[in-house]
């Protein structure tokens, strides 16, 4: 004796909501991309091309009644009449779209946005970079990184890094623009003269960005501050113009554990490195004595190259999205050169010092 | 015959260069070749007949204080850096 022939059955998202209700297991036939994008928590996902080979295994209950739906109803209608063909009694198929069950109160479950529509147009041409992706935006725009100096170097960093989506720009600074920045510190424009370099920087980034979260900090670094500042950001750029503020910065980030990407320049000359406390060396390791200050002359006596602060600043701001995004080789250990005057790059190997005053076997780890 | 690059801020002790070459088996008897021929560039990097400590020598990209000091090789196709700190960037 045979069962009566089951009627392949078709509801409306009402009667699926209400068939939902009674108990009925929802089988989601639908691509493993359609369901990372959403989907009905209790239900199960069988994609419809896999229904043959893994039917008896996901339902082995042929006894079971199962609601089946898709997208709009027709890839679950199909995979109703197979299931029905293959001996399931108690099969029916939803003919709506899931919109329509959302709109009447079905349960949903989305995954969590990592950006909101105008952020994804925004930032699309950096989405799309596989190692970057929707991940990698998102932890950009939750980055906080902070400017030592919205000069020559902090110019082009702030710019690109505001743009990129970095969300908290600190900028420490306690100096006005000054005409003589303007060949050079991008960020600042002539109707500027004699405002203060962050406020200039928070309008020129905020006009490019609204959404970069620009933080003031109008004093410079001493050692009465140095910790407070650099205590709430991820990554520090050093663009400093003096050893005492880098050695000062050095050795307040050493005990921090703040990775500093640190550039200075020099007429056609510029330096690049990357200082991540404790797994590589620290400016210490580099340079364990402070030189007189006749070897640091500042642009201001020495005079630099406008365009140099662009090439080293982006090369910085390069190392600090690989930072952020845990992905790529850094500079760490690695002094990288450039001579403005023959276009050459070339690179020293940067050793950690175990006898480093901040970072050494006798310094607090 | 090893090159020795001079880093800008020294460049006027030799003239401008921004290498010069110099002869010596090692760090020590390339470093004396250039200062007999540069005295400026001695008094810049030299403290007391010892290299100032806050200049580092690489022997093409290492660093000979992990190395052999001034007693480092130096051969024909090498090249000495002298690289102090250099600490422009804001203003
Ligand atoms: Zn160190």
């Amino acid at each position: 004796m045979s069962t009566p022939a089951t009627q392949l059955r078709e509801v409306s998202a009402e009667g699926a909501l209400d068939l939902a209700s009674q108990g009925y297991r929802i089988l989601d036939v639908r691509e493993p991309v359609e369901w990372n994008a959403g989907h009905i928590p209790d239900a199960t996902l069988l994609p419809l091309a896999d229904l043959p080979a893994r039917a008896a295994e996901v339902v082995p209950d042929k006894n079971a009644p199962l609601l089946v739906h898709c997208a709009v109803g027709a890839r679950s209608l199909r995979a109703a009449a197979w299931l029905i063909q293959n001996g399931y009694r108690d099969v029916v198929s939803m003919r709506a779209s899931l919109r329509d069950w959302r709109q009447l109160g079905g349960a949903w479950e989305a995954p969590q946005e990592l950006l909101t529509p105008a952020q994804q147009l925004r930032y699309s041409r950096q989405v799309l970079i596989p190692e970057i992706g929707q991940a990698g935006q998102r932890k950009l725009l939750d980055s906080r990184v902070l400017l030592i100096g919205a000069g020559g170097l902090g110019s082009p960093v702030a710019l690109y890094l505001a743009a990129s989506g970095i969300g908290t720009l600190g900028l420490v600074d306690d100096d006005v623009v000054d005409e003589s920045n303007l060949q050079r510190q991008v960020l600042h424009t002539s109707d500027r003269v004699g405002m203060p370099k962050t406020e200039s920087a928070r309008l020129t980034l905020n006009a490019l960005n609204p959404e970069t979260r620009v933080k003031e900090h109008r004093e410079r670094l001493t050692s009465e501050n140095v910790e407070r500042l650099i205590a709430d950001y991820d990554v520090i750029v050093d663009g400093t113009d003096n050893f005492d503020t880098r050695y000062l910065l050095n050795d307040a980030a050493v005990r921090l554990r703040k990775p500093v990407v640190h550039g200075s320049i020099y007429r056609w000359d510029g330096q690049v490195t990357t200082f991540v406390p404790f797994a590589g060396p620290c400016y210490r390791c580099m340079y364990p004595t402070q030189p007189p200050d006749e070897l640091a002359p500042a642009c201001a006596v020495a005079g630099v190259l406008g365009v140099l602060p662009g090439i080293v600043g982006l090369i910085q701001a390069n190392e600090v999205f690989k930072l952020v995004l845990g992905v790529g080789e850094t500079l760490a250990g690695r002094l990288l050169m450039f001579d403005a005057m023959s276009t050459e790059f070339s690179e020293v190997k940067v050793w950690r010092d175990p006898a480093c005053p901040a970072c050494g076997e006798g310094a607090q780890q | 015959m090893s090159t020795v690059r001079i880093p800008p801020v020294l460049r006027e002790t030799v003239g401008g260069a921004r290498t010069v070459d110099a002869v010596g088996a090692t760090v020590a008897a390339v470093l004396d070749d250039l200062f007999a021929r540069h005295p400026a560039l001695r008094d810049r990097v030299t403290d007391e007949g010892q290299l100032s400590r806050f200049v580092n020598v690489y022997v093409n990209d290492r660093d000979v204080r992990y190395r052999e000091g001034l007693d480092t090789p130096v051969g024909p196709d090498d090249t000495v850096i002298l690289l102090p700190a250099m600490a422009g960037g804001s203003r």
